[in-house]
């Protein structure tokens, strides 16, 4: 089976983001940069079902060139190979245009599956998996916490939903997101990160994958940021130390706020 | 005035207060219409009405509920296209955000997720990175396509004529693509959805195990709220995933947050940092969970919190 596994480089949860006063976009320079804390999940899941089905793995990363860390991640962790959509047009991205990058270089790959993380950490939009089955015209199977891809052909997963869980079935090829939970993401091994450096990362530029300057970055973004600002402090509370009564301050607090 | 659709999230016609809170702030954009999908738009119609939508496009074929998110994506778009609304409004959910996606794609429109307002000329407020920066953004291409989060409105009834107008939709191959085989619920219990209550009750690693859960449920049930759980105790098996609050889980914006025995790490606080008010009780005072206490108590949360609980029952009579 062909897997390709789309990962996100983003900052550092513990980092402090912030947006540039330029562009009004986030600040990717003075920030760590790791790779998409739920991709990892979504790494771990495209090899263990390429370990079942003796299939390969393609990871593929849109970003700066810093994005290789993160793609040599994915490589570190067993996947067979690389693709990076990297050009300076892609800059400022909405997730419209990012969907139609990651669509247009996967269109004739010939993958039987193309996974996602849920959600990334920076924009936490969770739509970009969504966007990629409208796209291409595959099936989504999305928020899955559990995915049985056999290789013949059908994947069934589960969805997760308010309620529960949805069971969902569909024909390969097919786009499945992943959340946290649905595996244990595997430490890259010494002997891991050693054989990473070897394989091979494909760098495709926008002129590469055909894919117009104008439809993509910034400028061609369907949304805009009007303006922003730190959001104001909070007040400071009452803080108070418990002295067998703290339960009753409470209560008295939330009674003064109509909450009882 | 415009048209403003507001997709409608409900259980069987019974109506989620999401949706009343999407009508009540799409009043203040032009006319609501509500588009309703699946079973039940018997019971829905009444409340829909009440809540001040002109019309209620009601597409009730099973198929659109048989398949994962693109059937809905393409009854919007064509409404979209036949309507020319001013905006769509969807509720912010995981659903509804796939839902807003795909719709963008279909009908060239931009997209803006996770609104916490709406302004009248529809520039959307969201607070991002775990609540410290606001941002104000507009769609500038299409129909702007709005997800809005829970608890951003108060619901306020104003009747309109909710008059029913039924819809149908020939759905592509691609939207039948993937079939919803089995639903499967797992036990919940009465409380209110985490997403949605008005008041959430968390805990965190300071509970100590799954059976220090039980003096947070006790609380959150004294106050009609919903539980929620830190990262830490859903990674520690000690509360079911699904309630974890925070980065890689919900965000919650209640109008009151009590966060027993968590410490306030930035992955929770991404996750609750917009709640209106916020109630802390930890034993440690260095927790950075205090600075966003609107009132703290420094103590045991297994002695301050069931005297919480008893302290309410009491005055609650």
């Amino acid at each position: 089976m062909k897997i390709v596994v789309c990962v996100k480089q983003v900052p550092d949860t513990w980092s402090e983001k912030k947006l540039d006063p330029a562009t009004k976009t986030l600040d990717r320079e003075s920030v760590d940069g790791v790779m998409n804390e739920l991709d990892e999940y979504a790494v771990e899941e495209a090899l263990k079902i390429a370990e079942a089905t003796s299939g390969e793995v393609t990871v593929l990363s849109m970003g700066p060139s810093q994005s290789t860390e993160t793609i040599r991640k994915a490589l570190s962790m067993g996947a067979d190979a690389g693709i990076h959509v990297q050009d300076d047009g892609l800059a400022g991205s909405d997730a419209v245009a990012t969907s139609l990058a990651i669509a247009t270089v996967l269109k004739d790959r010939g993958a039987d599956l193309i996974l996602f993380g849920s959600e990334s950490t920076d924009a936490r939009m969770s739509v970009v998996p969504a966007m990629v089955a409208e796209r291409l015209g595959l099936p989504q199977l999305t928020f899955a916490n559990k995915v049985e891809a056999p290789g013949d052909g059908t994947v069934k997963a589960h969805r997760l939903t308010d309620y529960g869980y949805d069971v969902v079935e569909a024909s390969t090829p097919a786009v499945v997101s992943v959340v946290e939970k649905i595996n244990e993401p595997r430490y890259p091994s010494f002997k891991g990160i050693m054989a990473a450096k070897k394989k091979p990362v494909e760098t495709i530029s926008l002129a590469d994958a055909g894919i117009e300057a104008a439809a993509v970055g910034l400028g061609a973004a369907w949304s805009e940021v009007a303006e922003f600002a730190a959001a104001p402090p909070r007040a400071a509370g009452t803080i108070v130390t418990d002295e067998g009564d703290g339960g009753v301050k409470i209560a008295d607090y939330l009674s003064e706020q109509k909450f009882i | 005035m415009a048209e403003i659709l507001v997709l409608v999230d409900h259980v069987d016609g019974a109506v989620k207060k999401v949706s009343l809170e999407l009508l009540t702030l799409a009043r203040s954009l032009g006319e609501p219409s509500a588009v309703f999908v699946g079973n039940g738009a018997d019971t829905a119609l009444q409340t829909l009405a009440e809540y001040g939508a002109a019309t209620v496009y009601v597409a009730d074929a099973a198929e659109l509920s048989d398949y994962v998110v693109a059937p809905k994506a393409e009854l919007l778009a064509q409404l979209v296209a036949e309507k020319s609304p001013a905006a769509v409004l969807i509720p912010s959910t995981a659903e509804g955000k796939e839902i807003a996606g795909r719709l963008a794609i279909k009908a060239n429109s931009g997209v803006i997720t996770d609104a916490v307002g709406i302004s009248p000329e529809l520039v959307a407020t969201q607070s991002i990175f775990g609540g410290s920066t606001i941002v104000h953004s507009k769609v500038t291409s299409g129909t702007p396509i709005i997800t809005v989060r829970p608890n951003s409105a108060a619901p306020e009834a104003a009747p309109a004529a909710g008059t029913r107008q039924d819809v149908t939709v020939a759905l592509s191959p691609q939207a039948t693509a993937a079939k919803v085989t089995d639903r499967v619920t797992e036990e919940k219990g009465a409380r209110p959805e985490l997403a949605e209550a008005a008041i959430v009750v968390s805990g965190g690693r300071g509970v100590g195990g799954p059976e220090g859960f039980e003096v947070i449920e006790k609380l959150a049930d004294s106050l009609g709220g919903a539980v929620g759980a830190s990262r830490a105790a859903t990674d520690a098996g000690w509360y079911p995933h699904q309630y974890q609050v925070g980065q890689t889980g919900k965000t919650v914006s209640p109008q009151l947050y009590i966060a027993n025995g968590i410490s306030g790490a930035i992955q929770h606080r991404a996750g609750m940092q917009t709640s209106k008010t916020i109630v802390v009780v930890n034993k440690d005072p260095e927790a950075p969970i205090f600075e966003l206490a609107d009132y703290g108590v420094v103590g045991d949360l297994f002695q301050v919190v069931p005297q919480l609980t008893e302290e309410i029952g009491k005055r609650k009579g």
